[in-house]
């Protein structure tokens, strides 16, 4: 069964058309559960962040929460956003800009409990602003 | 001086690509003395360009601080080499690379290209001119990289630290050959869209862009997986992170048109598939430049969005890109019917890997703007991560991947001989692992797995087409195929292994104290401060035995004094079958050192699997050259 | 079904740009505004940052008049811009102490060298320590800190011409 040229042409495009359809879709199912949300100790205290699925948390640690555990290598701080205060947990190496006092962001899961479980920390510190129109002044100059 | 030359030169080159797009908008008269005129001044522009890059380049290697662009980047005490990198490491600088790289394209197309007419040719050139038209006007008006600093400072502000490296330092020009190259195959779509001249001519012409600039990405993507791998310090090599997105897109795209551009320089097919990939690969690598150079996407660290540089790239983006596939819709309703094939064959084949490339990079491609969409439409914050990448994207790579075990070997047209026999060596292989694997490892994950599996089936399969030749008589690309094929295998190997065996510790140690990683005991014997020529840092000493072999591995916590910032250097060591990881943390209150130790077995063969792949592509380019020396013998061409 | 597919790619072009202006028009700010506006300044003492100005300490500000403290580093580049705009405010008769981040006393003297010295104390933070206690996050930032040495106002990033006239009257709402 060899197909003629025209027909083959129209399942060619139609297949085409199917993998970017297929693609969308695939990609927007995995999107559903699997993008990691930004949330801030308050959207947590309202009750908006669901536990046990990806997200990051971002905010401030609070001065004089950082404990460091009997491990050596696990740490628990707090971070608030000024309104609310969530309690974070995270076995590993910190970031060099990681300090009380600093901005911070979290990935990690929500415990039931309360406790904010990060795998990751990503210190929230940048010594140079750069804002926009800032390269131009310095350009003008 | 040599600033002031510089800036001149890339006026004058813009210029040229003025001239060369008005001639060859004029083209359509007598195109015998205007092609000439086109070339030479095709040629001019590359010269120019280069001149101008060398000019920069100087400035950094003299430490030039009335410059302002080196004053803000270099630092007079850095080594040379990383002076001389210095001039790409930078927006201004790196996009002065782009273009000269974009030019010198155009000129060496204009020098060499003889497969094509001569008003595809000059329609093509065009499309190239139009292309770095753009480039220059965005240098030019948004990002002078000439631009002097008055008075001049004392010394320049260093680079960042983490571009210190000799790996990063060659990185993106690697990268940008790749984005560029991609350029000339959109050129010679464009320019055969625009003469209506769409056929297995304008395949072969644009067949060894496609493969050198696959060749230069795939080296770009391994080094940068490999860097940071060892510069980051997190044991992981890949991230998906929208910086390493923007140059997997391109490599998607361009894999699928290398492909589908065999189909139709062999046998005419896949016409309007192949115009279209051609159009995407160098699409996704300006897409992929602006979502590197806007800042758009970039981490949680990023302050700089530069509205004005980034809404030039997006408005050139936005005409170049629309601007074809305006181009495309109208025209590919007059592209002629490829000849016919069947699902079963290599054809078949190829448009199976082609459709499943497409997905994976859609898929890429909505994961990396998902997170700008989102907050567009719902003002609601995320990140898009590993997981859905992992999850979405690795089914279908495994597929891509059961299909590279049978397309290969399938005939052109149609194919009826059985397949079973040809798939056997394979799968006895394959199951032969799968059976280790359940009985060795039972605990592994079911995509480690299922990767072990497909990779040992792979081995033996990408090597058939070579069986039942005369190796001496096999055309290099059919070498460069297998060979490519088998890199892809061995690199699946090695992401596999190192997903389900790698052994991970993390303790807090005084030195003394010895821990257990994988098959490896390590003994913390010491903290030394060293100093290296713009740093300072703690090394600790870690002695790694294995029975009786023993390693020492280094690893540091470096502190660089301009800028202020301090890095973590991993310390490697490399044996046949692995490497055992260290990384060095901060001191605890109680005077012991956090250490991070990972054993990876295997984890080599990614990258070394990456190189396999682009030299597989090195050998099938020399090959076309060659072929394209001598006449051309029957049947020779039945792979492609 | 055909003629349309062809027009698939443009539209995915079309949303592209469509996102990506947005972004560029509604650029995302990342800046975390200081917890401590509204309270009085953590408790310091630093040591002068450069020889012949004298150091900073928390208890200069309980002097009654409101005073300018201006975070900033001799290698960082937005300082550069903001130098000249800072000199402006000093000549308009507001006063101004600045910390100098991670710094070493012959930078910031070739700095103030090249950029005029607004300052009329300077204290030196090698560790970041003070700017951290601020709640400021880099450099440069400004804070307007009243009389009693409460924290009134804060500046995230380079003063830039237009910012003069808000912290000049943020300034005298501070006496």
């Amino acid at each position: 069964m060899m197909v003629r040229p025209k027909h083959q042409r129209l399942v060619l495009v139609t297949l085409a058309v199917a993998a970017v359809l297929g693609a969308v879709l695939l990609a927007m199912w995995g999107l559903q559960d699997r993008a990691a949300y930004f949330v801030t100790p308050s959207d947590i205290a309202a009750g908006k962040a669901e536990p046990d699925t990806a997200m990051r948390l971002g905010g401030m640690v609070v001065e004089g929460s950082l404990v460091r555990e009997r491990d050596g290598v696990s740490i628990r701080f707090d971070v608030s956003d000024g309104k609310a205060v969530t309690p974070v947990a995270y076995r590993g190496i910190t970031p060099d800009l990681f300090r009380e006092g600093s901005g911070v962001v979290a990935e990690g899961r929500l415990q039931p409990s309360g406790l904010f479980v990060a795998d990751h920390i990503l210190a929230k510190h940048d010594e140079r602003y750069m804002p926009p129109q800032m390269a131009n002044e310095v350009a003008a100059r | 001086m040599i600033a002031e030359a510089g800036l001149a030169s890339l006026w004058l080159a813009a210029a040229l690509a003025a001239l060369q797009l008005g001639l060859a908008a004029g083209l359509g008269g007598t195109p015998g003395r205007q092609l000439s005129s086109i070339r030479a001044v095709a040629i001019g522009q590359g010269i120019l360009t280069v001149l101008a890059f060398a000019s920069l380049v100087l400035l950094f290697l003299r430490s030039d601080m009335s410059v302002l662009l080196v004053a803000e980047n270099s630092h007079s005490q850095k080594p040379w080499l990383y002076k001389f990198s210095g001039t790409w490491g930078n927006h201004e600088g790196s996009m002065l690379l782009w273009v000269m790289v974009l030019a010198l394209a155009g000129a060496i197309l204009a020098l060499f290209e003889r497969r094509l007419d001569r008003r595809t040719l000059g329609a093509t050139l065009g499309a190239q001119a139009m292309l770095a038209l753009g480039f220059f006007a965005f240098l030019l008006f948004a990002s002078n990289p000439f631009e002097r600093l008055s008075p001049a400072p004392v010394d320049g502000r260093g680079l960042n630290p983490l571009l210190q490296d000799p790996g990063l330092a060659f990185h993106p020009p690697t990268l940008y050959l790749g984005y560029v190259g991609l350029s000339v195959a959109f050129s010679i779509a464009v320019g055969g869209l625009v003469r209506r001249n769409v056929g297995p001519a304008i395949a072969r012409a644009m067949r060894p862009w496609v493969l050198a600039a696959w060749v230069m990405l795939t080296l770009g993507i391994t080094a940068g997986s490999y860097w940071a791998y060892y510069e980051l310090g997190w044991g992981g090599w890949w991230f998906w992170d929208p910086v390493e997105n923007a140059s997997l897109m391109p490599w998607l795209a361009a894999t699928a048109l290398l492909h589908s551009v065999n189909v139709l320089a062999a046998r005419g097919g896949l016409r309007a598939w192949t115009m279209m990939l051609a159009l995407v690969a160098f699409s996704m690598s300006m897409v992929g430049t602006f979502l590197v150079r806007s800042g758009i996407l970039t981490s949680v660290h990023s302050f700089a969005v530069d509205p004005t540089r980034g809404s030039f790239i997006l408005a050139l983006l936005t005409i170049y890109i629309g601007g074809a596939l305006t181009l495309f819709a109208f025209r590919i309703a007059t592209v002629k019917e490829g000849a016919p094939f069947e699902p079963v064959s290599r054809e078949g084949g190829l448009v199976a890997n082609n459709l499943l490339l497409s997905v994976i990079l859609g898929i890429v491609f909505v994961g990396t703007l998902y997170p700008l969409l989102a907050e567009a439409l719902s003002g609601e914050k995320l990140s898009v991560g590993p997981p859905y990448f992992d999850a979405v994207a690795s089914p279908l790579a495994l597929l891509l991947a059961a299909l590279m075990v049978i397309a290969p070997q399938l005939r052109w047209r149609r194919d009826a001989a059985p397949v079973l026999p040809r798939i056997a060596p394979g799968l006895v292989v394959g199951s032969g692992v799968l059976m280790a694997t359940i009985v060795l490892a039972p605990g592994i994950g079911l995509l480690p797995r299922l990767g072990l599996t497909l990779g040992a089936t792979l081995v033996p399969a990408s090597l058939q087409p070579l069986l039942n030749r005369s190796l001496r008589r096999t055309p290099l690309a059919v070498w460069g195929m297998c060979l490519a094929h088998l890199g892809v295998a061995v690199s699946m190997i090695g992401m596999a292994s190192d997903s389900a065996f790698t052994r991970e510790r993390l303790a807090a140690a005084r030195p003394g104290d010895k821990i257990e990683v994988g098959p490896w005991l390590v003994e913390f014997r010491d903290i030394t401060p060293v100093a290296g020529p713009n740093w300072t840092a703690l090394e600790a000493e870690l002695r790694a035995s294995r029975g009786s072999g023993v390693v020492v591995l280094n690893p540091q916590s470096r502190f660089f004094a301009e800028p202020p910032t301090t890095t973590n250097e991993a310390a490697i060591d490399t044996s046949w079958n692995g490497q055992i990881y260290a990384v060095l943390g901060e001191q605890d209150g109680e005077g012991r050192w956090q250490l991070r130790l990972w054993w990876k077995p295997f984890v080599t063969l990614i990258w070394f699997g990456g190189c396999l792949i682009a030299l597989g592509g090195a050998l099938a380019l020399i090959g076309r050259f060659f072929r394209e020396r001598r006449p051309r013998r029957r049947g020779e061409d039945a792979f492609a | 079904m055909k003629s349309a597919s062809r027009f698939i790619p443009l539209l995915v072009l079309l949303l592209f740009v469509g996102a990506v202006s947005w972004r560029l028009a509604v650029p995302n700010d990342e800046k975390i505004p200081s917890r401590l506006t509204g309270q009085p300044l953590p408790p310091f003492e630093l040591q002068s940052a450069v020889e012949g100005v004298k150091g900073l300490s928390s208890r200069d500000f309980a002097s009654g008049k409101p005073r300018l403290v201006n975070v900033f580093a001799s290698w960082c580049v937005p300082c550069i811009a903001e130098a000249p705009l800072l000199l402006e405010l000093q000549r308009q008769g507001v006063p101004i102490d600045a910390i100098a981040v991670r710094d070493k006393p012959v930078d910031v003297a070739n700095f103030l060298k090249r950029h005029g010295n607004p300052f009329e104390r300077i204290g030196s933070d090698p560790e970041s320590q003070v700017q951290l206690a601020l709640g400021s996050s880099g450099v440069p930032e400004t804070f307007i800190v009243d009389g009693r040495g409460i924290i009134r106002y804060q500046h995230m990033g380079p003063i830039e011409a237009s910012d003069l006239a808000e912290l000049r009257q943020r300034w005298e709402q501070a006496r």
